[in-house]
């Protein structure tokens, strides 16, 4: 059974930008997706037509068997939406913002006092319920959006991404929570992420999107199996070309990729090929600083399909995008 | 039908909540009526010796129109809310939940429209201590409120559609303070209709704020109860067509997503 099938969907905005270009993909009912990529890849373009926010170009949607073009009622009564700007009202209480959500989301209003309890106490937000969410920390706030998305008991649910702008202890945090979710309740998750981490951690598979196009698509483990070898970062104090260019010529080196200071060469197993590679750059004079070796991760997946490095294009598009969750901070 | 109803009332007790919780803001919007009342109704007292204002005297003549100044402001920035829950993602959370479209805009009306009611009731009685008189009793009191609650739902929906339309607190001042002074200038807020100029008079007779002055005049003195009457139509009238801008404007805003 598919809980979401996203079927040629495009998005081209009024000012004619191509966000979207051509993406399909299932999602399992049950399965963690995650949707990875940097800002601006067209992730969270794809998140806002799954959760009927934004009417797509071209192509077809489906979320719990309905379609969010021709059925946008029966798609939101299914899917919980955790948007990346937040979006719980400064002004209230968490317990107010919970249960404003669960009369909007039609939860019987019967059921609602007990279960807006039971969901802060899930979220150890008890002690705060009652306070102004202005007083509340990133995380605690994220938490709440989180319950937020849960308090209807949604079949989907969105979390775009959920990580974004909180220091690494709060994220290490929320991705127990994350874990947490998917062993207690039963939930389809689509989860975007800049963070090829939070996606090796946290997702069944994922779809790495570049640009508007989905790239590749798989379980992660299996994604990082078919790169084949192991990366052997050497430094060289920035004589990165000379340096490539005396490895290009070694017969066990796959591939040699110049990154900052450092060369690195990907090579069939790793830790029998370091002495040779160092061997052989000090032969030509190159010295070499440190060596790390590692095995295949999404970052070499995402390098490996798009031909870019992912970290160095998703840092500087995360600095660009800090302002608005700068700004939730300054309100507080 | 139901759950626009349903979801209007808890939208509607949000706002109030927020308004309860900032009580200043009710204060600080009443500062400048009471200046109004106190200094304009000083500085001008001898102005109803001219011919054309009957006999009465200027806070009687001034009370009314600072009421209905006071809905006109009241309700204006109503839009900057509906702004502020545009930047921080609260209206998209609420638009991927089954919630009913028309009462995210319905229950900031309403809001407007309960805040002005407790802001002209206020600078009514402020009036009324100063040396007005309500003739009118006890229904002149509940039309004026009825009135200026009516005004307040109007401007409201007319500022909420200018926020979903450009989306920027800037441009919304803007647009506001483009159009609140000139409006009450062009009515009889201030001045009697005979001593207007009379292009100003043309134009004084297709504005809301006019309709809502001469109705609460009107309704104060006790006098002319069919004149308020069409008055409150014509602002019943307003509310609609605001109304219906807005949700267009609402239509426009979700559309662009």
């Amino acid at each position: 059974m598919n809980a979401i099938v996203v079927d040629h969907l495009c998005k081209t905005y009024r000012n004619g930008v191509d966000a979207v270009k051509d993406v399909s993909f299932t999602v399992s009912t049950g399965e963690i997706f995650g949707l990875l990529g940097p800002n601006g890849a067209g992730k969270s373009t794809t998140v806002r037509i799954l959760a009927t926010l934004s009417a797509p170009s071209g192509g077809s949607a489906q979320v719990a068997g309905h379609d969010v073009g021709h059925d946008a009622a029966g798609v939101r009564r299914r899917i919980g939406y955790v948007a990346q700007a937040s979006g719980v009202d400064r002004h209230g209480t968490g317990r107010e913002n919970l249960t404003l959500q669960a009369h909007l989301e039609r939860v019987p209003k019967r059921e609602i006092a007990g279960r807006v309890g039971s969901l802060l106490e899930w979220i150890g937000l008890t002690e705060a319920a009652d306070r102004l969410v202005n007083t509340y920390s990133g995380g605690m706030k994220r938490r709440l959006d989180i319950a937020m998305g849960l308090v209807h008991e949604p079949e989907v649910l969105y979390l775009d991404e959920p990580t974004t702008g909180l220091d690494p202890e709060t994220r290490s945090a929320l991705w127990a929570d994350l874990k947490r979710i998917r062993q207690e309740r039963k939930l389809t998750v689509l989860l975007t992420t800049h963070y090829l981490e939070e996606a090796d951690q946290l997702c069944d598979r994922v779809a790495i999107i570049d640009r508007g196009r989905l790239v590749i698509e798989g379980v992660p483990s299996d994604l990082k199996a078919k790169i084949e070898g192991d990366a052997v970062t050497l430094n060289v104090e920035g004589r990165t070309s000379e340096g490539a260019s005396v490895l290009r010529t070694m017969e066990d080196v796959l591939e040699v990729i110049e990154d900052g200071d450092s060369v690195i060469a990907r090579v069939g197993h790793g830790a029998t090929a370091v002495p040779a590679l160092i061997t052989a750059l000090e032969r030509a004079g190159i010295g070499v600083n440190a060596v790390t070796l590692s095995r295949p991760s999404l970052d070499d997946v995402y390098l490996h399909y798009t031909g870019h490095r992912f970290t160095s294009n998703g840092m500087a598009e995360q600095n660009h995008q800090a302002s608005p969750n700068r700004r939730g901070g300054d309100q507080r | 039908m139901n759950t626009f109803i349903s979801d209007t009332l808890h939208l509607l007790i949000r706002h109030l909540r927020t308004t309860l919780r900032i009580p200043i803001w009710i204060v600080v919007t009443l500062v400048q009526p009471v200046i109004w009342l106190t200094l304009y109704g000083q500085l001008f007292r001898r102005v109803v010796e001219l011919p054309g204002f009957g006999n009465t005297t200027y806070i009687q003549f001034l009370t009314p129109g600072v009421v209905i100044m006071t809905a006109l402001f009241g309700s204006a920035w109503s839009g900057m809310g509906l702004i502020e829950d545009l930047n921080e993602g609260v209206m998209d959370r609420m638009l991927a939940t089954p919630a009913h479209r028309g009462a995210l805009i319905a229950a900031r009306v309403l809001h407007a429209a309960v805040t002005v009611l407790v802001q002209s009731l206020i600078i009514l009685l402020f009036g009324l201590v100063l040396g007005a008189s309500l003739p009118g009793g006890i229904g002149a009191f509940l039309a004026i409120l009825g009135i200026a609650a009516l005004l307040g739902a109007g401007f409201s929906a007319f500022s909420n559609g200018v926020a979903l339309l450009t989306r920027r607190e800037e441009t919304l001042i803007a647009v506001i303070n483009f159009f609140g002074m000139p409006l009450t200038f062009l009515s009889t807020a201030f001045m009697a209709a005979t001593l207007m100029p009379s292009w100003i008079g043309v134009i004084a007779t297709v504005n809301p704020v006019n309709w809502g002055v001469n109705a609460a005049r009107d309704a104060m003195a006790g006098v002319n109860w069919g004149g308020v009457g069409v008055n409150m139509a014509l602002l019943a009238g307003f509310v609609l067509v605001t109304s219906f801008f807005a949700s267009q404007a609402f239509r426009v805003y979700r559309r662009a997503a």
